[in-house]
């Protein structure tokens, strides 16, 4: 019997504590194949945020480290500097990466940090619950932001791909999303690119991916997906910010 | 010999905290423990400088002192400040060049120099600070002058020949003085 | 041997080198930027590893992930950035990371001054961020120990897997006396639990997330339990005069020697004075003090706080002693400011 699928050696066969029609899911799983692909599992280290993906240390099967909020990319940095042959990568969501590690994740690609950011933007905080996040929508209704974010009271969603890819330090900055079978395919790519750029020492990399929170949005998986194309997309435009 | 706290002070950039490092370092390489603790922060950027100097054949246990035995002042402020905190009976060293009046004090032994106008006269104003510490060791032998020229090279290690040996001419420049006039 | 002439701040960077320090991560600040500076101007030629952080708080999170390799490294900055840091330093401490802190300690609270203090003993000995942790606190009293204690500070930190702080008053950063430079360490201890790729072996994690409630008992249970074995070995204390003493004066770090001072002053003025110099503040040397109780009629403890480690001689001799207390805070007590305190005493007690 042949087999045509199974689940890539680069993950363990713990089962996802990710809610249905979360898409971490399939991010994960995309991550593992790009690092069974590159053959590079034994040389990966992996640092996993605070939010949803936290755990996704018991997910990886690779040497992985949790951080605290936001601080991935300065533990990342440490990491990298004394082991630089290693693949070393965060796995960030928005509150992460855009609000509380602003910091850390501007100044890693400024110094040109080389390291891969996988970047999931679901517009929303899912593990504390629905809150606001910095890339969450105009007029969209979060538990803090319970009549819909305003401008006048809570600004402008982030567009950090936009942000990052300025930095000469940032090497390979792509936006992508995960709605629909092709968009699948073109996220694996630009991962997979990543580790590459990474691998070749060229610098700083970050992918994007536009993500769903179903259960926070309060909508089913499959209006979330279709949420995420219909809002998400016009806001944050896909494609590649940085080549190098 | 017994413990010596010697206290320099002057303005940031009439050389306190080197002739005091000079003198760390000689007493240093005449065998003796020593202390020197300066200043910092604020007062260093173009306020008065100061530092603390403690010289003794035994180990030393405080490095600071309320009332150093002896005093080397650069300027009026920091005679101002410093004069009532010598010991009884202690010295007290001035550069009369930027100090314009007299030492209230009658217990101190008092040596006087107009530092910078023998250092002009010698055609050295950048070795001002070395003149007066050459004349001050010549006076007190805190640490012996022979032993301090011996290590001249070790002190000013890794500056040039050229600045070693203008160091050397003021240092000597002050014992002169010293001889002379003390 | 020969001495060389060194600034306590160097002297314990030199010392972290010599140790195999092999990643220093710093943001600056006054009176502790000297160590950063050193290692910047020494760590590249050495093939290590100087990096200026973008924040107090990314410097620690460097420290965290670079020691997670298993390498020897460090960060240092005084008070305000020492705070900053204290998130770092609560998950180091359960991810059992270990690391050397230093802090080059000035004033507060809040900017406070440059000047030297010793008021973060509450926030360098209680842990310091949240959750209950400890971390060993060494505090040297001159530039030898400022190298000694890297050293040992860094052998401490790899043999309980804990970070270790060197906590020292700004002047004693900035302060220059002779050492004996220290041979370099050759043999340092494997580290196979360090994430450094898992080829050849089973991945390694290192995490401080325990979300079920009996394994995070498990968890701080098992801190405890190494607490508990740090205070039984590593508590340390320098006593002078204590034997016959009436009066022994408390200090620590350069303090500590400016107060020796003091004693043997007083003790030419026929004064029965001794002193306790706590060389870990955590863990506090309660054995010392406990002994000294058992005679002495007073305690004096000398800070340069409004009075912080006085708590814990308070706390180490129960009520059976007295413990006064003398402090200033934005300069160092002189020595002679010391003595007067002891006469005062001494006048009380009719001594004199």
């Amino acid at each position: 019997m042949k087999v045509v699928a199974q689940r890539p050696e680069s993950l363990t066969d713990a089962p996802f504590h990710y809610c249905p029609g979360c898409t971490h899911g399939i991010i994960h799983r995309l991550v593992a194949e790009c690092l069974d692909e590159l053959n590079l599992r034994e040389q990966a280290i992996g640092i996993c945020p605070v939010g949803c993906a936290v755990l996704a240390y018991d997910y990886f099967n690779c040497d992985m480290l949790e951080a605290a909020h936001g601080r991935a990319p300065a533990i990342a940095t440490g990491i990298k500097r004394l082991l630089p042959d290693r693949l070393v990568f965060t796995y960030q969501g928005d509150g992460d990466l855009a609000s509380i590690g602003m910091g850390e994740i501007v100044h890693a690609s400024g110094r040109g940090e080389n390291i891969t950011v996988i970047f999931v933007n679901n517009a929303i905080y899912g593990m504390t619950g629905g809150q606001m996040a910095p890339t969450t929508l105009l007029g969209q209704v979060t538990t803090t932001s319970p009549y819909g974010r305003t401008a006048e009271q809570a600004g402008y969603p982030l567009k950090m791909a936009e942000l990052l890819a300025q930095n000469q330090g940032a090497a390979y900055i792509c936006r992508t999303a995960v709605n629909n079978p092709a968009n699948v395919m073109r996220t694996k790519k630009a991962i997979k690119k990543a580790f590459q750029t990474q691998m070749q020492a060229k610098g700083f990399s970050m992918v994007e991916i536009l993500s769903t929170c179903p259960t926070n949005w309060g909508l089913s998986p499959l209006e979330a997906l279709e949420w995420l194309e219909k809002n998400m997309i016009p806001y944050y435009p896909l494609g590649e910010f940085k080549v190098s | 010999m017994a413990e010596k706290q010697i206290l320099f002070a002057g303005f940031g950039g009439q050389g306190v905290l080197s002739m005091a490092q000079f003198l760390a370092h000689a007493a240093l390489s005449a065998g003796m423990h020593v202390t020197w603790v300066p200043s910092y922060g604020a007062e260093m950027r173009g306020g008065t400088a100061n530092c603390l100097v403690t010289i003794s054949d035994r180990e030393i246990s405080s490095p600071l002192t309320e009332n150093p035995l002896m005093a080397v002042i650069l300027n009026r402020p920091s005679l101002d400040k410093f004069e009532s905190r010598i010991k009884p009976n202690g010295t007290l060293v001035l550069n009369t060049s930027m100090v314009d009046r007299r030492p209230q004090r009658t217990d101190l032994e008092i040596l006087e120099m107009p530092m910078n106008e023998v250092a002009e006269e010698i055609g050295n104003p950048r070795g001002a600070n070395m003149i007066l510490l050459g004349a001050y060791l010549q006076k007190t032998q805190v640490v012996q002058v022979d032993q301090a020229l011996q290590y001249f090279e070790v002190i000013f290690k890794g500056k040039s020949q050229e600045i070693i040996e203008r160091n050397r001419e003021a240092f000597l420049a002050g014992v002169q003085y010293a001889q002379n006039n003390w | 041997m020969t001495k060389v002439l060194m600034k306590g701040n160097e002297a314990l960077a030199e010392g972290a080198l010599l140790a195999g320090c092999r990643a220093f991560f710093g943001y600056p600040i006054t009176p502790s930027s000297e160590i950063a500076e050193y290692m910047a101007r020494k760590m590249p030629k050495m093939g290590r590893t100087f990096l200026q952080a973008e924040s107090e708080l990314a410097a620690i999170n460097m420290v965290y992930g670079a020691a997670a390799t298993g390498n020897r490294v460090m960060t240092a900055s005084s008070g305000p950035g020492i705070s900053l840091k204290q998130e770092g330093i609560s998950f180091l401490a359960e991810a059992e990371l270990p690391s050397l802190i230093v802090n080059i300690s000035r004033g507060g609270p809040g900017l406070g001054g440059i000047q030297p203090a010793q008021s973060d003993y509450f926030q360098a000995t209680r842990g310091g961020g949240h959750g209950d942790y400890h971390i060993i606190v060494l505090a040297p009293s001159g530039v030898q120990e400022m190298m000694d204690f890297a050293m040992q500070g860094f052998d401490l930190a790899d043999h309980y897997r804990i970070p270790v702080m060197i906590m020292a008053e700004g002047t004693l950063g900035q302060m220059m006396e002779p050492i004996i430079v220290r041979e370099p360490v050759t043999d340092l201890p494997p580290k196979p639990w360090a994430t450094t790729g898992c080829k050849g072996r089973k991945p390694n994690i290192i995490n401080t997330l325990h979300l079920s409630p009996e394994f995070l008992e498990e968890r701080n249970l098992h801190l405890q339990h190494k607490y508990k074995l740090i205070q039984e070995r590593e508590a340390k204390a320098e006593t002078f005069m204590v034997e016959d003493a009436d009066l022994v004066v408390a200090a620590f770090g350069l303090m500590s020697r400016i107060a020796k001072r003091a004693v043997m002053d007083a003790r030419q003025k026929g004064i029965k004075v001794g002193l306790i110099r706590p060389v870990t503040l955590w863990p506090f040397p309660e054995k010392a003090f406990q002994e000294a109780a058992e005679h002495v009629s007073k305690f004096l403890s000398v800070e340069i706080s409004m009075g912080q480690m006085v708590e814990d001689i308070r706390l180490a001799v129960n009520g059976r002693v007295p413990v006064e207390f003398y402090g200033r805070i934005g300069l160092i007590p002189n020595p002679e400011e010391i003595t007067r305190q002891i006469m005062k005493i001494a006048q009380q007690e009719g001594w004199v």
